[in-house]
């Protein structure tokens, strides 16, 4: 490991389900605190990118670095641990456990061996799961199974937090709460990789942009170039 | 005892009811209750990977039975063996089979894992069929039940049918408390979330495959206890002990008592024993009558006979009756 690596370096992934080509040659790099944002229409591979960096669905090609290390191929739970905290579309709450245990089977220390993110600091960050911590995760509403998400996330003290639609499918008030977490987790010092359709908030917390068409990298830069440029929204996200 | 308060209850009920049953019971309900008891340790052990870690295993009754021979295979025709050495033996014995067959096991799931574990438990059950050393289709005797005691002094008298009762029991209790404290620790969380979504228990950072067979080890090692109690109480093992016939019907104490409860397989396999026990005397048709109540459990009680025994907790106005956490 490298301390001025970048966190997450990946480089040329291409990504196959089966037989099927979707990534085609995707780099995408995160250093540490910065947060960017995945842009591109619906299955153009950003769900795909995130899952081919978590070693999910892993690459046939190309290389992902993490912290420098090359770790390519290696099984999922040994990049998870590398600082690599992840809220996955859908949420993916375990119904079967309580609110509680849901957070507390996630607690690590960070890879410094940090523990900045206890179960009391994430009661203090999500109030409404404070009230249900013995809940079963099957008895929360879409809010509060999208707080506990990102919350799980966290007890893992990533340094790199990675939102896949974490706002898909709230309410507009919940949305804005949820946001407001994500520039507290960005202000701590946790980089961020987010996947989302509300462009506008995007643009606003993320500091750099990448979009994917056709499962390549069509237009990487700053937030603020983007901002400045609305024929790129319109050719490759507007609907 | 875990879960909530009216559940807890319950449970405490049923375990003084049998605590005062072999002083009201026909002696040959006592013997037979002690074979249920067996039984639920065993359905329970199974649960811990049906209903907990989402492994659905074919073959569980070839730890059942491999405890079984070695009990038989190191007794002496003298007399008893201390149980000191007895079942430390019994248990380390199917822990090490446990692990040979789970290590391979676990990298399938699903039909491929039903039919891996499965083949297994058929390989011992042929190994053990063709062996004549080990007695074939017949089976081999225990030659005398194992010696509780400590320096030459008795503690219990196995032999008694009382004493035999009360130990199971015990063991019950205990296999219980263990299987429910193992659940509730972070270790029994991780099982649970895989069972929930195993990608997901993965991206936290778990190396799931050897959760998967920690539990699988675990589960197999109380199959072991209760293959032990088996042999020791009836003093014999055969073939029959690891078929998959048995494994088949361990499977359905879990599913009809109710998965993931850990109580609920306890009443499966007492409420299919006694039922059996019924019909048996009632009509040589027993097992069509046997096979139209399984069809009426699964038809009426899709969370088996413990989700009958929550929902009427709940129609008292308890509260919700989760399984044992």
């Amino acid at each position: 490991m490298t301390e001025d690596a970048p966190l997450i370096e990946a480089a040329g992934l291409h990504t196959y389900y089966g037989a099927s080509h979707i990534l085609h040659g995707i780099d995408l790099s995160i250093a540490a605190g910065e947060s960017v944002s995945l842009l591109g229409r619906n299955g153009m591979g950003k769900t795909t990118t995130i899952r081919s960096i978590l070693g999910l669905t892993p690459p046939r090609q190309g290389t992902v670095r993490i912290r420098g290390r090359d770790m390519t191929g290696a099984e999922p739970h040994r990049i998870a641990q590398m600082g690599l905290g992840l809220v996955p579309e859908g949420r993916g709450i375990f119904p079967n456990l309580s609110v509680r245990e849901n957070l507390v089977m996630a607690a690590r220390p960070a890879v410094d061996g940090v523990e900045t993110w206890t179960l009391p600091r994430i009661c203090d960050l999500f109030p409404p799961l404070a009230e249900r911590l013995d809940n079963m995760g099957n008895q929360l509403s879409g809010g509060e199974q999208q707080m506990l998400s990102v919350g799980r996330a966290l007890m893992t003290n990533p340094d790199v937090l990675i939102l896949d639609e974490a706002t898909e499918g709230l309410a507009p008030l919940i949305r804005r709460d949820i946001w407001a977490v994500i520039r507290r987790i960005k202000d701590a010092g946790i980089a961020t990789l987010v996947v989302d359709k509300d462009l506008d908030t995007l643009l606003d917390v993320c500091d750099r942009c990448v979009i994917l068409a056709k499962g390549q990298v069509a237009w990487a830069g700053t937030a603020a170039d983007l901002r400045t440029n609305p024929d790129i929204h319109r050719r490759y996200l507007g609907v | 005892m875990t879960g909530p308060w009216p559940l807890r209850l319950t449970l405490l009920a049923a375990v003084g009811g049998l605590a005062v049953f072999p002083w009201v019971g026909d002696p040959f309900y006592v013997e037979l209750v002690i074979h249920l008891m067996i039984l639920g340790i065993f359905a329970m052990s199974l649960d811990l990977l049906m209903g907990y870690t989402g492994l659905v295993s074919f073959g569980h009754a070839a730890f059942f039975g491999i405890s079984g021979y070695l009990l038989a295979l190191m007794t002496p025709e003298s007399g008893g063996l201390s149980i000191w050495l007895a079942l430390p033996v019994c248990l380390a014995g199917t822990a090490v089979a446990a692990l040979v067959v789970g290590w391979f096991s676990v990298r399938t799931s699903g039909i491929y894992f039903i039919m891996i574990t499965l083949a297994f438990a058929q390989m011992a059950f042929f190994f053990f069929v063709e062996h004549q050393d080990f007695g074939g289709t017949d089976g081999l005797f225990v030659a005398d039940k194992p010696f509780v005691g400590f320096g030459g002094w008795q503690l219990l008298d196995l032999r008694d049918e009382h004493s035999f009762y009360f130990f199971t029991l015990g063991l019950l209790v205990v296999t219980y408390l263990l299987l429910a404290m193992i659940l509730r620790a972070p270790f029994g969380q991780v099982i649970r979330g895989i069972r929930a979504n195993e990608a997901r228990t993965r991206a936290l950072g778990y190396p799931t495959q050897r959760y998967k067979l920690i539990s699988f080890v675990i589960a197999g090692t109380f199959a072991g206890l209760a293959g032990f109690l088996e042999a020791a109480h009836t003093e014999y093992v055969s073939p029959s002990h690891l078929g998959w016939h048995e494994s088949g019907l361990v499977l359905m104490y879990v599913i009809l008592g109710g998965m993931g409860t850990l109580y609920g397989p306890v009443l499966g396999a007492f409420v299919m024993g006694l039922l059996h026990d019924q019909f048996q005397d009632l009509t040589e048709h027993f097992n069509l009558v046997m096979g139209f109540f399984v069809i009426a459990v699964v038809l009426f009680l899709p969370d088996g006979v413990a989700g009958l025994v929550a929902r009427l907790g709940r129609a008292r106005g308890g509260g919700p009756a989760d399984p044992p956490r």
